[in-house]
């Protein structure tokens, strides 16, 4: 838990000593801003459903942007020679970085905040409740697509190879239950249960599910599992 | 204490390292030598952890690599070949993130930082970020880090690669005064480095170890002559010819004149050192000798005849 904390630590200091935390907080603030109160006054509802509509999308595009450099850019650097030989569990190494990683996006969700106090000045008969379950939906997604981007990170020692490998796993769960209709019928239920959309909406209509939670938290597992076994591979090269 | 039994290293097809034995004990300074892809920095990274081996293992004190990575990991301290840091932190978080991994906090990480920031001279850059030190700080840096747990034994790869001649010496400086506590291993391919700086050479070649001993151990052990360049005047054919009669362990393999002097090639066993009775030969023959020096073997014909051919002694 220690060596966990100190990677935690060191990688938010790496974020937010260099423009990147910047950078990422400001457009991901503008971007959402944008798209929500484009159509949050014409609607006239005392919803968020356009903010949550909206965030998944972003999420596509800078979470792999926040995520690519945690391993490869130590394999690039050499320095996952040092850490290598540090007394330092690869779990906790890989979990730090995911966590930091989660910890700026998450940032960036509190960040949006900021419209739902508009809506609880000008809203009216605000479900509550729909409003939190779609914070912690658009929250697990997000650990889900840190936990991909961590895995992409750690297969090459290239960032922009990372991202786009990011991008292309991220794009897949993200696409699945809108391609059900090319999926033979008896995969369906399989591929609609993989996609994260589908269980985001699930959560988002206000109903917090023990299947929902259990998938959210086994994707994140799988792939923080599988990026400790690709940094144990290095050892057998 | 280090034992490396036994150890080979392959990376698929390619044995790097092949069934390599030696022994390192506490207080000694030992040079790795080998050229370049001997198996010099596969050994260390073995030995430290980073990679797996193939065959054999490594003892740390009793504890075998296989078992007890981490263990071993917190005894030894490990600067790798190139020197990676993370250019963006400063040289204190630096050090302060390396001593957290190594669970030196709080207090005892106060001591240990005034430590090392003495041994290695960091107290000009502490607060300043990584990149903005010279070659030579970020060596010292990276020693630091190495060195922030207070390690019995320091594994360094290439320690003064890259660094100027200045440099080059305050980091022997600071090996050697390493080296009086603690069981250092440094690779080297620039031989200067590592005659100045160990008290014992082990030279790997092709991932076989050729020769293993002190300096003086190596040199008398590796050549079996001594050749010596006699460059004297108003020397005769006759008294040149009854040389090697009077003095029959002197052979005499060139002569030739050069600039009105006779320059003359001679060899002899490295026991039977017959300088004294050349000289009072000379004197008695009235030549005048101008030079006579014997050609010392070198670690670099040593290591330059083991890493060439196959020839090895150990």
């Amino acid at each position: 838990m220690r060596n966990l904390k100190a990677i935690y630590f060191k990688e938010m200091k790496s974020y937010f000593n260099s423009p990147m935390a910047y950078i990422f907080l400001v457009i991901f603030t503008v971007i959402n801003g944008y798209f929500f109160t484009r159509t949050f006054f014409l609607f006239n509802q005392s919803d968020m459903r356009s903010l949550f509509n909206i965030v998944p999308l972003v999420y596509l595009f800078f979470i792999p942007a926040v995520t690519m450099s945690l391993i490869a850019r130590e394999k690039n650097l050499g320095t996952m020679e040092v850490m290598s030989t540090l007394p330092l569990k690869d779990i906790d190494f890989v979990a730090g970085k995911f966590l930091a990683a989660l910890s700026l996006v998450l940032t960036g969700l509190g960040i949006t905040l900021v419209h739902f106090f508009t809506l609880t000045q000008v809203g009216t008969n605000i479900d509550y409740g729909a409003v939190f379950t779609g914070y912690l939906g658009l929250a697990l997604a997000g650990a889900v697509y840190s936990s991909v981007g961590t895995f992409a990170s750690s297969l090459t020692d290239n960032q922009v190879v990372a991202f786009i490998i990011g991008i292309f796993i991220v794009l897949i769960f993200f696409l699945m239950d809108k391609m059900l209709m090319f999926v033979p019928v008896s995969l369906t239920g399989i591929v609609q249960y993989l996609s994260v959309d589908y269980h985001l909406s699930n959560i988002s209509r206000g109903v917090i599910d023990s299947r929902n939670l259990i998938y959210f938290g086994s994707v994140v597992g799988f792939f923080l599992f599988m990026t400790v076994r690709v940094l144990e591979t290095r050892k057998w090269s | 204490m280090i034992r490396v039994d036994n150890l080979s290293k392959s990376y698929g097809e390619v044995k790097a390292v092949k069934s390599i034995n030696f022994e390192l004990t506490d207080g000694e300074i030992v040079g790795f030598l080998g050229a370049n892809g001997a198996g010099k920095s596969t050994t260390l990274k073995v030995m430290t952890g980073f990679l797996s081996l193939t065959r054999g293992n490594v003892y740390v004190n009793d504890l075998n690599i296989l078992d007890h990575t981490h263990a071993i990991q917190k005894q030894v301290g490990y600067l790798p070949e190139l020197n990676p840091l993370y250019g963006e932190m400063r040289v204190y978080d630096l050090l302060e993130f390396t001593g957290s991994i190594r669970n030196v906090t709080g207090k005892a990480f106060k001591t240990a930082l005034a430590r090392v920031v003495e041994q290695c001279g960091l107290k000009g850059v502490i607060h300043k970020s990584v990149s903005e030190c010279s070659k030579g700080y970020k060596q010292r840096i990276g020693l630091a880090c190495a060195m922030i747990h207070d390690p019995k034994i320091l594994i360094l790869d290439e320690p003064v690669t890259g660094l100027d001649p200045n440099q080059i010496v305050e980091i022997r400086n600071l090996i050697k005064d390493l080296g009086t506590e603690k069981l250092v291993l440094m690779s080297s391919h620039i031989l200067q480095e590592i005659q100045a700086t160990v008290n014992r050479i082990i030279i790997i070649h092709k991932g076989e170890i050729v020769a293993d001993g002190t300096n003086e151990e190596l040199m008398s052990g590796f050549m079996g002559n001594t050749k010596l360049t006699l460059e004297v005047k108003n020397a005769e054919d006759k008294s040149i010819k009854g040389l090697t009669e009077k003095i029959p362990s002197l052979s005499l393999l060139d002569a030739e004149v050069k600039n009105g002097s006779q320059l003359l090639q001679l060899e002899y066993p490295k026991d039977q050192d017959p300088r004294e009775a050349l000289f009072k030969y000379a004197v008695d023959s009235n030549w005048v000798v101008t030079e006579m020096s014997p050609h010392s073997v070198n670690l670099e014909s040593i290591f330059r005849t083991l890493t060439t051919e196959d020839s090895a002694i150990a």
